[in-house]
């Protein structure tokens, strides 16, 4: 598999760095390692697609088989982490059912997407795509490495027994609730259902160690609940989408009561629960929205959500929800958490190695340490400046976006040839018969 | 040097006091004269100026320049920033007419019951109470340019507003700023058996109406005033398209709606705006030989549908064309329900079009493209006291909104603190 993708990559990089069978070294830039204070005139140091050495370029003695790239005046941090995308148009549950986690983000991605290419261009090189909020439990999420193929099987981050990471999608507040048949109509419905469900996975679970391998007394294979057995024995996290401050505690009081792993999405009022949040030990991925409202339940999102987070101790990173908001702006979010009282470092780390953590990822990337893959962006400026441009993206020490390049261009800045002819489905804001917007076309409401 | 006893002693004061500047004015402050210090200044009418200085009385600007060239009174209050710029112009929203919680009783930005209806106005269904209202002044936005989306072939009367947050028609500036049509896929129906169903009878239907009203006006200009016409809103509105005192703005993206405007507006003498103009780039040479002004797309603006070809550099494209143009925040169906301009200048500034320029396209250019420019866009003397203060340069990520000026009247900035 892996040598398949490497030629893959050969292929398509064209004049890509030969998968540094020797190994490159960058210097010159600012380092911004996320784990620590960031490195003037720094050095990465890259072999094998991964991170071999980061440090000053003036202490770390270079063997004379490295490649120099001369980055002088760059800025140099982790490829960004987005924890919650849409990109590929990823779909999962249908209509039949509120709860459906034998559904696959995995069965659906269109890897050639162009917003996949757009979210190179923005700086990401790992990304949490997932089903859609219009569904108690709508689907498995994938974890995809943003590497330079068009085929979804090469995207796809393993885990040690060779399957594909992700999470399980869940919804609660408003998004889920709809008036067809077995959806439910309010709040404790939605929650009645939830539990139902994971005593069911808890029996399942039970019946299967009972069997102890005995073919005759194992239980059927449920494709659903197998899913749900891998949540409750914390080998697969609940990314759970939830709005209003009632809605979280609701999330936290079902994680208590099954003990699985759950990290929050969007999360409007965290700043209301902040300490609650904290006291459970969830993390936070959250959206930066231009304006608030556009729904009842996000009425009072907030810019400081990033900065309470952070002062109550919760590990909290941006997502883009793409598309709610471009791939291509994620660096944005950073800045506009800062501008609402989120230390600068803290914003950071919100883009790359906390969104790392929520994902189960944070011991492969993140951050720019050696051993590490060598997932990183080279920026012409400070991270959190509206006139810094990502210049290039690698990921596993191949270059996947380059803005010089004049079809890369394109899709950094538009233009015909970068949008997509049809409509873009809002998935996790929206309602679910209301997921189509017409933004700027139409009005539909 | 010259300086006066008190303007040292009003440094002093302002030393001690770390200027906080005051979130409520009082009400016996709104009358006071206030002076506004920068360390930089942007006009926009001229160069920036360091160390610059805006004396505000009644309202209005009294003087601009170097801080160092003037001497003030103690009655001013003194307000201190690092950046002073005019209040900012938002060229084409909905804000006031679609509501912050998106619920059926806040928004009023779209009348489905029929495709044409130039009659409506903007006026009629301003909220400036709604909190999105507030919002945006509080990054510095203290014009807009609101009405009737895009959605319909002819959805309504377009206003220019101040975003005073009083009564729509204490706030206005102009009540009948354009009449907004909507060419491509905004302005056409896929439901069966309506109209219109393609781009070809939007036009047809347009040019029907636009002729109807040639006629309105010949009967109305008849001798025998028994002869005339009856009252006519709907013949009004677009009487006032031909006549040129209150253009259309035509939303079109496509480069072949584009097209269809210029030769709409050819064929009746009409002068437009091209509102959002996705694909002007294509069609750049023809744009600028027309000679309209456009009203450019949000620079983030998700790029599908009609909206597919969108760059952010088409600012820069249009400024390196010489076409003038303005930034507008736009319509948003759902979320973010609405955007702020200056974030979407920001982005243009950082993608080729630069700070100054960027700055031009939500304030002067702005104003000038509203014809409201006798009033707003600048900071010169005469004009109304509206200004927006920054910690920093206003487009970068982590700048923060300090205050906002609008008529001289102080308005709280940007707030986040829970």
């Amino acid at each position: 598999m892996l040598s398949r993708i490497t030629l893959g990559l050969l292929l398509a990089a064209g004049t890509a760095l030969q998968a540094q069978e020797n190994p490159v070294a960058f210097t010159g830039a600012t380092i911004i390692p996320i784990t620590g204070e960031p490195i003037e005139n720094g050095l990465l140091l890259v072999q094998h697609g991964k991170i071999t050495a980061v440090g000053d370029a003036r202490s770390i003695r270079l063997a004379a088989d490295v490649q120099i790239v001369d980055v002088t005046g760059k800025v140099i941090m982790p490829g960004l982490v987005d924890s919650h995308s849409h990109v590929g148009g990823v779909q999962g549950a249908d209509g039949s059912n509120p709860i459906q986690p034998d559904t696959r983000a995995l069965d659906s991605l269109d890897a050639r997407d162009p917003r996949l290419q757009k979210a190179r261009a923005g700086g990401i090189t790992a990304v949490n795509v997932m089903p859609g909020s219009g569904h108690l439990i709508s689907g498995q999420t994938l974890y995809l490495k943003l590497r330079a193929s068009r085929v979804v099987d090469d995207l796809l981050i393993k885990l040690p027994d060779g399957s594909p990471a992700g999470g399980l999608k869940m919804a609660n507040g408003t998004n889920p609730m709809r008036p067809t048949p077995n959806f439910p109509g309010t709040r404790a419905k939605s929650a009645a259902l939830v539990r139902d469900q994971f005593i069911k996975a808890q029996e399942y679970r039970a019946k299967r160690e009972r069997a102890q391998g005995d073919p005759d007394k194992l239980p059927a294979r449920d494709l659903g609940l197998e899913q749900l057995v891998e949540v409750l024995e914390g080998k697969r996290v609940v990314q759970h989408h939830t709005h209003r401050q009632d809605d979280i505690l609701t999330v936290l009081r079902l994680a208590r009561e099954f003990g699985f792993k759950v990290v929050l999405h969007h999360v409007s009022d965290a700043w209301q629960v902040a300490d609650e949040i904290a006291a459970a030990d969830a993390a936070c991925s959250i959206i930066i929205v231009d304006s608030p409202g556009g729904k009842l339940e996000t009425r009072d999102i907030s810019f400081a959500n990033g900065a309470v987070l952070e002062k109550a101790g919760v590990t909290v990173g941006f997502h883009t929800d793409d598309g709610v908001t471009d791939s291509r702006h994620f660096l944005r979010s950073a800045g506009l958490g800062v501008r609402a009282g989120m230390s600068r470092a803290g914003a950071l780390k919100a883009l790359t190695l906390a969104n790392a953590e929520m994902l189960g990822l944070a011991d492969r990337i993140g951050s720019l340490e050696a051993g590490k893959d060598a997932d990183f962006i080279i920026l012409s400026g400070d991270p959190l400046s509206v006139y810094t441009k990502v210049e290039q993206t690698w990921v596993e020490g191949q270059k996947v976006f380059d803005f010089a390049d004049p079809q890369d261009r394109l899709y950094a800045l538009g233009g015909p040839g970068a949008g997509d002819a049809q409509r873009v489905q809002l998935c996790c804001y929206g309602s679910a018969w209301d997921l189509i917007i017409a933004a700027n076309q139409g009005g539909a409401q | 040097m010259n300086r006066s006893p008190s303007r040292n002693l009003y440094r002093f004061l302002l030393c001690t006091t770390a200027f906080v500047i005051a979130p409520f004015v009082q009400a016996d402050e709104a009358a006071m004269p206030v002076a506004i210090h920068g360390e930089m200044v942007y006009p926009v009418s001229g160069p920036p100026i360091p160390g610059g200085l805006v004396l505000v009385r009644d309202g209005k600007i009294t003087y601009v320049g170097p801080a160092e060239d003037m001497v003030y009174t103690m009655d001013h209050r003194v307000v201190r920033a690092k950046v002073v710029v005019p209040g900012l112009i938002d060229a084409r929203a909905t804000v006031g007419l679609s509501g912050l919680l998106n619920q059926p009783h806040d928004q009023d930005m779209l009348e489905k019951s029929a495709p044409m209806q130039p009659e409506l106005r903007a006026i009629d269904a301003y909220n400036p109470r709604d909190p999105l209202v507030a919002y945006v002044r509080s990054y510095g936005i203290t014009t807009v340019h609101t009405g009737h989306a895009p959605g319909m072939l002819v959805s309504g009367q377009t206003m220019v507003v101040k975003t005073l947050g009083g009564t729509a028609d204490g706030d206005t500036l102009k009540p009948a700023a354009m009449t907004a049509v909507s060419l491509g896929s905004a302005g056409t129906t896929d439901q069966a058996g309506k109209s219109p169903g393609t781009r070809s009878k939007a036009m047809a239907m347009l040019r029907a109406e636009l002729l109807k009203a040639q006629e309105y006006a010949r009967k109305l200009a008849l001798p025998d005033e028994t002869k005339r016409p009856a009252r006519d809103l709907r013949m009004e509105t677009m009487l006032r398209a031909l006549d040129g005192t209150q253009p259309l703005l035509i939303t079109a993206h496509r480069q072949q709606d584009i097209m269809s405007a210029l030769r709409l507006a050819a064929e009746f003498n009409l002068s437009i705006v091209l509102d959002g103009c996705s694909d002007a780039p294509l069609v750049l040479d023809e744009i600028k030989a027309a000679g309209f002004p456009v009203v450019l797309h949000p620079t983030m603006a998700r790029s599908f549908g009609d909206l597919e070809n969108l760059s952010m550099e088409t600012a820069a494209k249009l400024r390196g064309a010489g076409v003038p143009f303005a930034i507008q925040s736009g319509y948003e169906s759902y979320v973010p329900k609405t955007r702020v301009v200056l974030f979407e200048a920001g982005v243009a500034a950082g993608k080729g079009l630069g700070f100054e320029s960027a700055l031009a396209a939500i304030t002067l250019n702005a104003a000038r493209i509203l014809g409201v420019a006798d009033r707003v866009g600048s900071l010169e003397v005469g004009k109304d006291a509206d200004l927006a203060l920054y910690d920093g340069d206003p487009f970068e990520y982590t700048t923060r909104c300090l205050a906002v000026f609008i008529n001289g009247r102080e308005f709280p900035g940007e707030r986040h603190e829970p």
